[in-house]
């Protein structure tokens, strides 16, 4: 299906990017582009046949109930966790105001 | 004393082991290359002082006693694992400067077998892409060149560009990789190198940066099969922290090579012999099919019949994972923040998005952000991955008259930077003949087995059932040890 500017700066606010007009009527062609090619797959009869939701069989595991169970991924962690934000604020994960 | 950067992960391991060279010669021969190969921009960020480290414990562990399965070698890793204190990017400019608090299993895990890193190894943005040209950081540029003394800068593959240059100019004697789409058999293919991609969840996928995540999969990058074998027997293995991690033991690949496939069937898929095939691919094809008669198989004819879906079925759920899974890159807990003047928290994050992902990237999330949206989800996912589920059933069909399946890697040897990037499809149909094993979730390698007409590498792919990485390494080591490749790129960086 070709789609359209207005469905382009639909998309990328769902996908919360910003785009330039410019930007989006490059991705007019290249998205419809896409999207055409990729419809070939409504030719596929595929009665009868359930979606893939495991690509190899594996059956999901549940952990003991146990706090810090493992130390790299387990609680304690505020200083590694914060060592990459960029605007980290007395312990916490700075952001813009958002309540006026 | 030879070149210690000709040898094999399993001569250093051997070499070093008998004492015949110690762990720091090896390491200073590799970062001698390393530092000499500027113009292959092959690494990120380059990290002698780790493999000197590594190398000097070798040494100790040598003498005391305590020798551990790959120490003195030292790799190359892919810069889509995390690694703890060194910077890890994703070739993106969203994660530039990021510096890990944590290490991810597959890397851990080669760094306690006794490898040391030579560096964080250039690669797509994000890992999408299949010519490393969507780097932040620039192109890698393959060692190999045409023979038609024009000199052209060729693409190493991709997305993991940066492993493929770096093992076939002797930066590094192997590297990881990760493969969502043809990432490790497409650019080993292009280079001349061997690369395997194991069954699903074999390696774990933690603290791998995500892109498609019943997709993504680690394997090795190296010169040969076993190498492949030593390789992965240290990377694969249970981790309770990936929840698609496979819970079984690891097998010993490397002892139990064979090449003799004396009772073995290699099944020839019809779909994949495209019209306009390139002729110097078919000829390789054919040649590999007498290799493997050779080493004792049958070979018989089978058909997938859903293969020409299956890209375009790729070209649906791996965008609508990767849209899913960087919904995380949102400027406030790691990575880039643009935060215009008098922005509010939604314009911050669609500025952070714009500033810090390349147009591949952008193009990918908004291709699965539109797939996955109201009213389109039914039409597009549930049917790509229905169709997913066919592409399946036609290997498990296929499997019923034979142990492994044999097909080029790629319809092309490698082309030149730029030939590509105008138009994004042509990009994608690069991956025709890698993708369907990637949505099957099956094992399967690239082998270097010809030149073409120009003189450049061209590889042979092994496809096989669930479970059976010996039975691809098997039917891969026939091949090496018939086709005889030792061609090499000719140094002119």
């Amino acid at each position: 299906m070709a789609i359209d500017q207005d469905t382009v700066r639909k998309i990328a606010s769902l996908a919360r990017i910003a785009i330039s007009d410019a930007e989006a009527a490059a991705m007019e062609g290249e998205l419809s582009g896409i999207l055409g090619w990729v419809e070939q797959l409504g030719e596929v009869d595929v009665t009868g046949v359930e979606p893939m939701t495991a690509v190899i069989p594996n059956k999901l595991r549940l952990r003991d109930d146990v706090v810090d169970a493992d130390p790299l991924t387990g609680g304690n962690r505020r200083d590694d966790i914060l060592a990459n934000a960029p605007a980290p604020q007395h312990g916490f994960f700075g952001v813009p105001k958002v309540i006026e | 004393m030879s070149d210690l950067t000709n040898l094999t992960v399993a001569q250093i391991r051997d070499g070093h082991r008998a004492g015949e060279f110690s762990a720091v010669e090896v390491a200073e021969a590799f970062n001698a290359n390393v530092a000499d190969a500027k113009a292959l921009n092959a690494f990120i960020v380059e990290t002698p002082d780790h493999a000197i480290a590594a190398a000097k414990k070798a040494d100790a562990d040598r003498a005391a006693g305590t020798l551990k399965p790959l120490s003195g070698v030292p790799i190359g890793m892919k810069d889509l694992f995390a690694t703890n204190g060194v910077q890890t990017t994703a070739a993106s400019h969203m994660l530039e400067g990021f510096v890990p608090r944590y290490e991810s299993t597959v890397s851990q895990k080669l760094w306690d077998a006794g490898c040391g890193m030579l560096g964080k190894l250039n690669l797509d943005q994000f890992a999408m892409g299949s010519s490393n040209e969507t780097s932040y950081f620039g192109n890698v540029i393959s060692p190999w060149r045409r023979k038609d003394g024009g000199n052209a800068a060729l693409a190493p593959g991709g997305s993991s560009g940066g492993s493929s240059a770096a093992i076939a100019a002797r930066l590094c004697p192997a590297a990881t990789g990760t493969d969502t789409g043809g990432s490790i058999r497409q650019p080993a293919a292009f280079t001349g190198i061997s690369g395997i991609k194991p069954t699903y969840g074999r390696c774990s996928r933690w603290g791998i940066v995500a892109f498609a995540s019943s997709l993504d999969q680690a394997g090795p990058m190296a010169r040969d099969i076993r190498d492949c074998a030593i390789l992965l027997e240290n990377m694969a293995g249970f981790d309770p922290k990936d929840a698609t991690s496979l819970d079984q033991p690891v097998p010993n690949w490397e002892a139990a090579l064979s090449s003799d496939l004396k009772g073995k069937k290699v099944g020839i898929p019809k779909e994949y012999r495209l019209d306009g095939i390139d002729a110097d691919i078919a000829a390789m094809w054919d040649a590999g099919i007498a290799m493997l008669k050779d080493a004792g198989a049958e070979v018989v004819d089978i058909s997938l019949p859903h293969t020409k879906y299956a890209l375009p079925a790729y070209y649906i759920i791996a965008p609508a994972e990767a849209s899913s899974n960087l919904a995380r890159y949102d400027g406030v807990r790691y990575g880039l923040r643009e935060l215009p003047q008098g922005a509010g928290l939604q314009d911050m994050y669609a500025a952070t998005r714009a500033e810090g992902f390349g147009p591949e990237v952008k193009r990918r999330i908004m291709i699965g952000t539109y797939v996955l949206s109201a009213g389109f989800y039914d039409a597009y996912y549930t049917q790509a991955q229905k169709v997913r589920t066919l592409i399946a059933r036609d290997f498990d069909n296929a499997f019923g008259s034979c142990d492994v399946i044999l097909a080029p890697t790629a319809p092309s040897a490698a082309f030149g930077l730029g030939e590509k990037t105008a138009d994004p499809l042509s990009m994608y149909l690069n991956d025709v003949f890698a993708v369907p094993a990637s949505l099957a979730g099956l094992p399967a390698m690239s082998v270097p087995a010809a030149l073409n007409r120009e003189g450049l590498p061209l590889g042979l792919q092994i496809i096989g059932k669930a479970f059976d990485e010996q039975g691809v390494l098997n039917a891969g080591l026939a091949i090496e040890e018939r086709a005889g490749f030792t061609a090499r790129a000719e140094k002119w960086w």
